[in-house]
């Protein structure tokens, strides 16, 4: 990452904060281990799931990302680890006193931390996307039963990308809680309470107008429709604006966490 | 484990629930623990609603199914020709011809064709009244597993094996004697095997007598990635009786229920009452001097919990998810932030014997998340029951024993996890890592199971091998082998009993102590 000296403070932010993140001791296993776990549960789903005949229900896409929902706690991990170290260690005292614009130190968390989740979420899902493909067509998944001649069709791609998006604004979720809540754990625990509890909570609640506004706003439920590639018409909401839910979780946990830090002592 | 009174290991688990006690945020967390699950747990009701599609337009409560002698519901829906049977005596009767028909598709109107279900029924049997749900005793052939003797819904006894035709037809006969129902089964109608004597308790003097043929929805369940579903459609079972012999005093001529053409008045199919979905053409015709054909549509079986059908009792405890979320961040926190602060060296400065040290931790954290499930589960279940009734939604029966059991076992998971959460932050000496992995690894297999995304398969193997097979101990519903049905998690039915799916997560729970152990005897604090 070249650094341009300018007399505004955001890229020496950057800078900082870049450094900060590359040479913690946690850093590169967590980055190892989100596309290592994300290929492994992938690869695992693909070679486990078959297609047993025309419209046997199955998403390609769905079955070859699967690993994408044990990968976001590792990306969590990472985020929550950005901020909640500097807390727990008061770290954040000196880098406060270095950077006073609070909300600078925040972005620039927040572009680091969005593009290294990027840099290993491309391996991790693009490797799902490669094994899956090579694995499903003789898992059933063929044009007999009604899937095209390729699975790598616009929809993959846009499943493979959107996947990759996913997991960066999972992890914008997860500093924006950290910067609100101060603390790792707590920030990791709820973190995956809002992922994982909006599918548990849907599950038991039988109307279905509120069944389908439950999976609307749930933040892992809503983001991972962008990986939809059939039944588009049948899904509560089209791909994107799945995607822009999430967004919308992510952007508005920042903004929150943007001003608790600025009102809070550190 | 304190051996003597002058020994530290009291004064260090008072140490460590001061510790507990005096930091506001853990206390917090455990509170946040019981009112999340309690929460959670009564947006099930709120969030759901009665859907009555009774074609006569009654009342939701037509809809409750019949509940058989153990308070169980049962489906009880069957064509039966009967007489009354006064004190002691016998029915016996020769199947000699059993034939079904169904729907492949599910549409009646789409054509049918022959074939039995596994669990098409006919044969005889000794029941308290017509009434549904009331006790009874049976001896019946079914479409392939054999001649059973079945009785009270629950209980099912192999007999004969093999198909029944002409050739080789079955002779079915039951005796009662006092509260004694003994039935036998035979080839020929000379050499007789018993399959089973039954006391059914309180049997009037006066029983319904007679022979019946029942056949179950047909089944088709689909596995996929959007999880289970199952497809069917309503079926007949036809069995020919002949040499219909009663003994003992009986009284009344054969009752023969009128032939039903499957349609309403206007037209449109008839749901019978246990929810089976639509009902077939059934009825019963004489078939020469002593028998009878009879069709048949329905079953005599306990019923299976489908969704949509009604409300276990452990939904209540669907939030336990929260809960247990809240109870790991406090439990591995109490370790970690030892860790973080460096307390933890002053903490084994004081208690030079580290694994006493653990085992005080393990032993408050434990006993605290207890007391924080025990009271969560304690609050939920009843006030979700209560709310589900208030709403009018169908509770599924579930006993004392049973309702007791998935608290006491919500507590004693939640107890178990904040231990593993302990041992595993003692591993990693890192909170974020370590909650997050203790989550990942209790929460994320039990939504990939039972949120609908895996097929049944893989689901049941995540229920059996990983710490999610603990939510094993909230089932209160039960599979019966002598019921096709959706039998997967996300129905509410686990591979694992109970408490074996608990031990498994306090197998993982002892290893990652043993684990937290040693690494703490060998590291530098």
């Amino acid at each position: 990452m070249s650094v341009c000296l300018d007399f505004t403070d955001f890229p020496d932010a950057l800078h900082a904060e870049w450094t900060k993140l590359r040479t913690l001791a946690g850093t590169a296993w967590l980055l190892a281990a989100a596309v290592v776990l994300t290929v492994g549960l992938s690869a695992a789903s693909a070679a486990g799931v078959t297609c047993d005949g025309a419209h046997c229900g199955e998403d390609p896409a769905k079955v070859g990302l699967l690993g994408v929902t044990l990968g976001q706690a590792v990306v969590a991990v990472l985020a929550v680890l950005a901020v909640g170290e500097e807390y727990g260690t008061g770290m954040i005292r000196v880098t406060f006193a270095a950077m006073p614009r609070r909300e600078a130190v925040l972005a620039a968390k927040a572009v680091v931390v969005a593009g290294l989740t990027a840099a290993a979420g491309v391996p991790a899902v693009l490797g799902s996307a490669l094994i899956a493909l090579a694995v499903l067509p003789g898992n059933g998944f063929t044009a007999a039963h009604g899937y095209g001649p390729h699975l790598a069709t616009a929809a993959t791609a846009r499943a493979v990308l959107g996947s990759v998006l996913y997991l960066v604004l999972v992890a914008l979720l997860a500093l924006g809680v950290t910067a609100m809540l101060r603390d790792s754990a707590a920030a990791v625990g709820t973190v995956l309470g809002l992922l994982y509890l909006f599918p548990i909570v849907a599950a038991v609640i039988s109307n279905p107008d509120w069944h389908r506004h439950a999976e609307q706003i749930g933040p892992m439920q809503a983001g991972l429709t962008v990986q939809t590639t059939i039944d588009l018409a049948q899904q509560p909401l089209s791909p994107w604006q799945g995607i822009g839910v999430l967004a919308v979780w992510a952007f508005g946990a920042l903004a929150v966490g943007a001003v608790v830090m600025r009102s809070r002592d550190a | 484990m304190a051996t003597a009174p002058h020994d530290g290991f009291a004064q260090l688990v008072h140490a460590e629930w001061t510790k507990l006690r005096t930091v506001r945020g853990w206390l917090v967390g455990l509170l946040v623990a019981v009112v999340l699950t309690i929460g959670i747990g009564l947006l099930g009701p709120l969030g759901s609603q009665i859907s009555c599609v009774h074609v006569d337009g009654g009342g939701c409560s037509a809809q409750s199914p019949p509940k058989g002698p153990d308070g169980r519901e049962v489906v009880d829906d069957k064509t039966i020709v009967y007489r009354f049977l006064s004190g002691d005596g016998s029915i016996t009767a020769r199947l000699t011809d059993f034939d079904g028909e169904y729907a492949p598709t599910g549409d009646v109107q789409a054509g049918t064709v022959h074939g039995l279900q596994p669990w098409s029924k006919a044969g005889i049997l000794i029941k308290d009244g017509i009434k549904p749900g009331s006790p009874y005793a049976a001896v019946l052939a079914t479409g392939s597993h054999g001649v059973r003797m079945q009785y009270d819904y629950v209980h099912d006894l192999p007999g004969l094996a093999g198909p029944v035709s002409a050739a080789t037809p079955r002779w079915l006969r039951l005796v009662r004697t006092g509260d004694v129902i003994t039935g036998l089964n035979s080839a020929d109608g000379a050499m007789w095997t018993a399959i089973g004597t039954v006391r059914l308790a309180n049997l009037p003097h006066d029983l319904v007598i007679g022979v019946f043929a029942a056949s179950p929805q047909y089944e088709v369940i689909k596995s996929s990635f959007g999880g289970t579903r199952s497809n069917g459609g309503p079926t007949t079972a036809t069995g020919t009786f002949d040499r219909i012999a009663l003994t003992g005093q009986t009284s009344g001529d054969w009752t023969v229920p009128p032939t039903y053409t499957g349609s309403g008045p206007d037209g449109q199919p008839l749901r019978p009452q246990g929810g089976d979905g639509p009902k077939a053409p059934t009825g019963a015709v004489q078939h020469g001097s002593d028998g009878f054909v009879i069709t048949g549509s329905g079953n005599i079986a306990p019923m299976a919990v489908s969704e949509g059908s009604g409300k276990t009792v452990e939904s209540a405890l669907a939030g336990t998810f929260a809960g247990l979320i809240a109870v790991i961040v406090v439990a591995a926190l109490t370790m970690t932030a030892e860790y973080r602060r460096g307390l933890i060296r002053t903490s084994l400065a004081a208690s030079p014997r580290r694994g006493r040290l653990l085992a005080a931790k393990a032993t408050v954290l434990g006993g605290a998340s207890f007391v924080t499930g025990l009271a969560a589960a304690a609050i939920a279940v009843p006030s979700v029951t209560a709310l589900e009734h208030h709403k009018g939604l169908y509770v599924f029966h579930a006993s004392a024993g049973a309702q007791i059991r998935i608290v006491v076992g919500t507590a004693a998971l939640l107890a178990v996890a904040a231990v593993l959460a302990l041992a595993v932050g003692t591993i990693v000496r890192r909170g974020a890592a370590a909650v997050a992995a203790v989550i990942v690894v209790i929460v994320l297999p039990y939504i990939l199971a039972v949120a609908s995304v895996l097929p049944a398969g893989a689901a049941q193997w995540l229920t059996r091998l990983t710490p999610a097979a603990a939510f094993a101990v909230q089932q209160t519903v039960t599979s019966w082998p002598q019921v096709t049905a959706v039998y997967t998690p996300t129905n509410g039915y686990y591979p694992l009993s109970p408490w074996t799916g608990l031990a498994v997560l306090c197998l993982y729970a002892a290893v990652a102590y043993a684990l937290a152990h040693r690494l703490l005897l060998r590291r530098d604090a």
